[in-house]
């Protein structure tokens, strides 16, 4: 009985446990919920199912998770630009590949033109907050506001107002599936920016720089490692994550809808990184928590719209999570309770 | 002048987890009396002011206070003025954004028919201002005004609300020789009518230009209280650092650590930062054990820092291994060769939730640069190597630093800084907060280095580690370095006495 | 030795807002003169249109003031308007009681709000952030459908025209006379202006929010209540916050979910504008109101230049922020040299 109690330990301090834990709880309230959930079948010689489509459908928000675990880790603050900025890309790549008309059914330029300057657009506006935090040392939440406003303006800019159509197949494939291969793409792009990144912040001092920036930056300064710099690059990095998300969620649906790609994701991507046991505060991360977390919102989505729940009415639900997640880690609720378990400890004794 | 007394504090004692913070103390403050508290660092200055103005609660003793009858336990500082204690802190706590009279008056605003009376309440803070010999424009915004005026509204503040005890913490840090003098007019006019003040301080000179009583407190118990002017200058650094000074029993230096005459490589020329380190020169060599000794406050941190570039200095010059160095920033001196340990561990030193390991190598990570990372196998062989060399206990590289005590926090630290392979290497109080055994391996770990042809700064304010340690001092008083004590000088008497300056007797 | 203080800057601040708004609005009396702008009506039409604005800024300012923020306005504007749109026409309550519910739930929406910010310290931009999403969210749960107001008291609310016959009539071509009016809205508007002016100005609990914004360590220190404070102004905001969506729909007379999208954005760019500072400790609600009226002639213009889209808005109210935001950090740094 003891080793089981010491195993049971063990496997819940893991530092994955918890976000493991609420995916695995999500994935059985769907399997209730819906009998064939993890039912899997091949339509048109792609993978099809529930379980799938939870999969496919995460990949925008994985990719987003990917770069907002960046900024909160190096800089304790978080970017709710990412939305628009898809919204953005989305629309700089059907721009371009549209050659500046309404609705094409070729490429008017190279492909691979938009989906670089996609990438770069989102860049640019990570460039854009990571100026406004890293050098100005305004507040990333309200450096973040104010290209969450703009942004789908200038994206409305970009389309002149029109939702931009791409009815190529090829453009089609990013979002939905390459022929000749079962797994939709998406999940493979989501896969390789996980990667990447992965190899990014092991195969240079990235990862190590931005969890010493964010638990001591004085530390990190004494030590020669440039805060600002680094917290600069963060934000850049969310903005090319921001891009290539927005060119999948574009591809999906082949145009540039400016007022819908990317809607409410930035919350989701928020909700992702703390599921996935990172601290809002910054500090050390998990990268693979982020994801697992993204997976889990995802599948959470999917049980509320099994439920009757409409897409508008869902952010009620994902608000009071966020809340719980973010009060359970704060200080004062754990000094709250320390002074109750005290009372009640000193009332024991006097007693 | 009146002799009553009018706050005397008898048999105080106070414990946190595992130290005794203060241990039996008396204090006794008269009226229009101006009184300094003084102690090295864990002597229990600040935990006796926060005892007295209900920020902490004492266990034993007691306090009275004049008006008051029976022993006054404070439980809030709002409590403490109430009873007539108020307290003015080195940060000015104001608001900088309202106007000086707001500040003065806020939470007790004049107020007419319910709302408040701006007319009536600039006023009262303009008669308040002359009262006091302050001639400025009540209705400015704080931060207009410099630090020291500042300070003094706050002291206005406190004097308004309660007239019997005014206690100073640490006033004078950031001020200049003319804004001090200005500083001491007020008190002077405050104890001209019958204000009792408690200035808590380090500068030995002030304190015997405007106090009467010198408490002095060390390692949590009272040393004693003492007239000012009957107290030599020398004493009271004797009796700050616990020893006797006695011209006959003259402790001499031991160790191996000798003067060395190999080549500069520090060689530093009026380098100084306004309001933190007056310019001063520095030579260190080869080999050498410089150590920088001074009362606490004194400038060696500060001085420490501006080498580095911890703080970039406002003035001076600075060769390294006889190149010309520009230090901007901390990475500029380590690619030069330096490396520093801060006084602040747990702020400026380890990174708390990162392995043993990871806080091993960032230092020489981060002069390698960002695309040359170390391989998992390289990291793991150098930590292992500092963790065997410096006999780092922890339960494996992997470990949090956190969970290591004090003293093998310290450890991962030199080790972090001896893996750059400096040529100078500064200890800011490398041993503070760590037990003994940890203690004397630091100690013999910076003799070795010396004798491997590495220069050391060493800061600490343990008389007898540094003279085991060092081959040379520095001196330092009152944010300026004063001399320096070569390495036949090294003794306890003469740290001291150059330390309190004045002629030794006086 | 004096430095220029951050509160220098302030009434420099706010005189580049008024003189702004002077420059533009006589701009546009230049440009679109013959379509009509120099008009009574157009400048009495920038309070109509955004009376809702100018209450909602007001609480704004209220927030920023003591260093925190709120996302959440337009999301509790939506959900107000949705509730009395839903309370009026789908469950048959009359308009005044909808409008005191609506009014209590902005005050207890402000209360929650609070409690999280002051009593668990949590950043004042997750908290309303999460607020957004659930108002918002709760706006489509009572409907996912426009519900358009049809009850007749409301109505008679938002239809009763003020005639400000001292500004002198014009004459039509049908012969009526038209003069230039108002909306008890705008009324309503003003009267909390000046109350929050005087609360600001004459009251410990007003001169607590500075204090709480300047430095709330101080604060704190110099025996001031600074958690009730807070706790207290979000629980007044979201009392604005509903009172302002009221305004606001009487304007729309409807309810649906899409309604007041990036409304926060504009009252925090009209108290940024206004000259409230980021970082807290100087605000100023007759600023704010030259903010909002920045915005209502940017409108103005695009409306009056008819083809420009209304995106355009948006982003130039975005640009200013950022231009202002700017110009509020320039200030900092330069102080600390």
């Amino acid at each position: 009985m003891n080793k089981l109690i010491v195993f049971v330990k063990k496997l819940t301090g893991t530092r994955l446990f918890l976000p493991l834990f609420c995916l695995v709880l999500v994935l059985l309230s769907n399997l209730i919920k819906t009998p064939t959930f993890f039912q899997v079948t091949i339509k048109n010689g792609v993978l099809y199912g529930y379980i799938i489509d939870v999969i496919n459908r995460a990949s925008d928000l994985v990719i987003l998770s990917v770069g907002m675990t960046m900024v909160v880790a190096a800089s304790g603050g978080t970017d709710i630009s990412v939305g628009a900025v898809m919204s953005v890309a989305g629309a700089v790549c059907c721009y371009i590949l549209a050659g500046g008309l309404q609705t094409v059914n070729e490429f008017q330029n190279p492909y691979i033109l938009g989906v670089l300057a996609a990438v770069f657009a989102g860049m640019l506006c990570g460039c854009f907050n990571g100026f406004l935090v890293a050098k100005m040392k305004i507040q990333p939440m309200v450096a973040t506001l104010i290209l969450f406003t703009a942004g789908r303006g200038m994206a409305q800019l970009i389309t002149r107002g029109q939702i931009t159509y791409i009815r190529v197949e090829s453009y089609k494939m990013l979002g939905a599936s390459i022929p000749g291969i079962p797994v939709p793409t998406p999940v493979f792009v989501a896969l390789l920016v996980v990667i990447l990144t992965y190899v990014l912040l092991k195969k240079t001092t990235l990862g190590l720089y931005i969890q010493t920036v964010g638990i001591n930056s004085r530390a990190s300064r004494l030590m020669g490692i440039k805060s600002s710099r680094i917290i600069f690059l963060s934000y850049v990095f969310c903005g090319l994550c921001a891009g290539v998300s927005g060119l999948v969620a574009s591809s999906r649906i082949y145009s540039a809808d400016a007022n819908n790609i990317g809607l409410n994701l930035e919350l989701d991507a928020i909700l992702a990184v703390a599921l996935g046991g990172n601290s809002l505060g910054g500090g050390k991360f998990s990268l693979l928590g982020s994801v697992i977390g993204a997976y889990t919102i995802q599948a959470l989505s999917t049980t509320l719209y099994a439920m009757g729940v409409s897409p508008d009415q869902i952010p009620v639900y994902k608000a009071i999570v966020v809340v719980i997640i973010v009060a359970l880690q704060s200080t004062e609720l754990k000094k709250m309770a320390k002074r109750f378990q005290t009372g009640r400890e000193a009332g024991k004794r006097v007693a | 002048m009146p002799n009553e007394i009018v706050l005397a504090m008898r048999s105080i004692s106070k414990t946190f987890p595992g130290v005794q913070a203060l241990d039996h103390v008396d204090f006794t403050l008269r009226r229009g009396e101006i009184h300094a508290l003084m102690g090295e660092n864990g002597a229990g200055k600040s935990t006796l002011i926060k005892v007295l103005t209900g920020v902490e609660e004492f266990e034993s003793g007691e306090i009275t206070i004049d008006g008051f009858k029976g022993n006054m336990i404070n439980h809030s500082p709002q409590e403490a003025q109430a009873h007539g204690i108020s307290t003015v802190y080195q940060e000015v706590n104001l608001c900088p954004n309202l106007s000086v009279a707001e500040n003065l008056f806020i939470g007790r605003e004049p107020k007419r028919a319910g709302i408040i009376d701006w007319k009536t309440m600039n006023k009262k803070a303009k008669d308040l201002m002359e009262s006091l010999d302050i001639h400025i424009d009540v209705t400015r915004a704080l931060e207009n005004y410099s630090i020291a005026l500042q300070q003094m509204f706050a002291i206005a503040r406190a004097v308004d609300m309660s007239a019997k005890v005014l206690i100073l913490d640490e006033p004078t840090s950031s001020l200049d020789d003319n804004e001090v003098e200005k500083l001491f007019r007020l008190m002077n006019r405050l104890k001209s009518e019958g204000v009792g003040i408690i200035f808590v301080t380090h500068f030995l000179e002030q304190v015997y230009e405007v106090c009467d009583k010198i408490t002095v407190l060390r390692n949590g118990a009272l040393v004693g209280e003492y007239v000012t002017e009957k107290l030599p200058r020398v004493q009271l650094v004797a009796k700050m650092m616990g020893k006797d000074f006695d011209d006959l029993a003259a402790i001499k230096k031991s160790g191996e650590a000798k003067e060395r005459s190999g080549e500069l490589v520090i060689d530093a020329q009026g380098i100084g930062k306004q309001g933190t380190i007056k310019p001063y020169d520095l030579k260190v060599r080869k080999g050498e054990v410089i150590g920088l000794t001074g009362l606490l406050g004194s400038g060696r941190s500060e001085l420490a820092r501006s080498l580095y570039g911890a703080d970039k200095p406002d003035s001076g010059a600075l060769k390294v291994n006889g190149r010309p160095v520009s230090v901007a920033a901390p990475l500029d001196a380590m690619m030069a060769g330096m490396a520093y340990l801060p006084e602040n561990r747990k702020e400026e030193g380890i990174v708390a939730d990162l392995s043993v390991r990871d806080n091993l190598i960032l230092a020489l990570q981060a002069k390698k640069g960002m695309f040359r990372p170390f391989g998992r196998k390289e990291q793991e062989e150098l930590a292992d190597k500092y963790i065997e060399l410096l006999q780092i206990k922890t339960a494996n590289r992997e470990t949090p630093v956190k969970s290591l005590s004090g003293g093998n926090q310290q450890k991962v630290i030199l080790g972090r800084w001896l893996l750059t392979d400096p040529d100078f290497l500064i200890l800011d109080e490398p041993t503070r907060g760590i037990d003994v055994g940890t203690k004397t391996e630091i100690q013999k770990l910076v003799v070795k280095l010396s004798e491997e042809g590495k220069a050391v700064m060493f800061i600490s304010s343990e008389v007898e580690e540094m003279l085991r340690t060092c081959s040379r001092m520095a001196v330092l008083r009152d944010g300026q370095k004063v001399g320096e004590l070569k390495e036949g000088e090294l003794d306890q008497n003469n740290i001291m006495k150059a330390i309190a300056g004045g002629a030794g007797d006086e | 030795m004096k430095n220029r203080g951050k509160t220098d800057g302030k009434i420099f601040l706010l005189m580049i807002t008024i003189a702004l708004f002077v420059t533009m609005y006589i701009a546009g009396i230049i440009i679109f003169n013959s379509k009509g702008f120099a008009k009574p009506q157009v400048f009495l039409n920038l309070f109509i249109s955004n009376a809702g604005l100018i209450v909602i800024a007001a609480g704004m300012t209220m927030v920023m003031i003591t260093g925190g923020i709120d996302i959440s306005v337009g999301s509790v504007v939506a959900l107000a308007c949705m509730m009395l749109a839903w309370m009026m026409e789908v469950k048959g309550i009359g308009a005044v009681p909808a409008l005191l519910t609506v009014l209590v739930m902005g005050i207890f929406f402000g209360l929650a709000q609070g409690f999280f910010i002051a009593y668990l310290k949590i950043q004042p931009f997750i908290v309303t952030l999460a607020g957004m999403f659930f108002a918002r969210g709760m706006t489509a749960i009572i409907s996912q459908e426009m519900i358009s107001v049809k009850n007749e008291l409301f109505l008679k609310w938002a239809k009763s025209k003020i005639n400000l016959t001292f500004l002198g009539g014009t004459v039509n071509k049908k012969g009526v006379v038209n003069y230039p009016f108002l909306y008890p809205s705008v009324i309503i508007a003003l009267v909390v202006l000046v109350l929050v002016f005087v609360a600001l100005k004459y009251t410990k609990f007003g001169r607590t929010i500075y204090a709480v914004g300047g430095n709330e360590q101080s604060a704190l220190m110099m025996g001031l209540n600074v958690k009730r404070t807070k706790l207290l102004v979000y629980v007044i905001n979201g009392f604005l916050c509903a009172l302002g969506g009221f305004l606001f729909c009487l304007n729309t007379c409807a309810g649906f979910v899409e309604q007041a999208k990036g409304f926060e954005m504009e009252a925090i760019a009209s108290a940024v504008i206004g000259g409230t500072l980021l970082s807290g400790g100087v605000g100023n609600v007759f600023g704010s109101l030259f903010g909002v009226l920045i915005k209502g002639t940017i409108e103005t213009f695009i409306t009056f230049q008819g083809t420009l889209s209304s995106w355009w808005t948006k982003i130039t109210i975005a640009a200013l922020l950022a231009f202002f935001i700017l110009l509020q950090s320039l200030f900092a740094k330069a102080k600390e040299k």
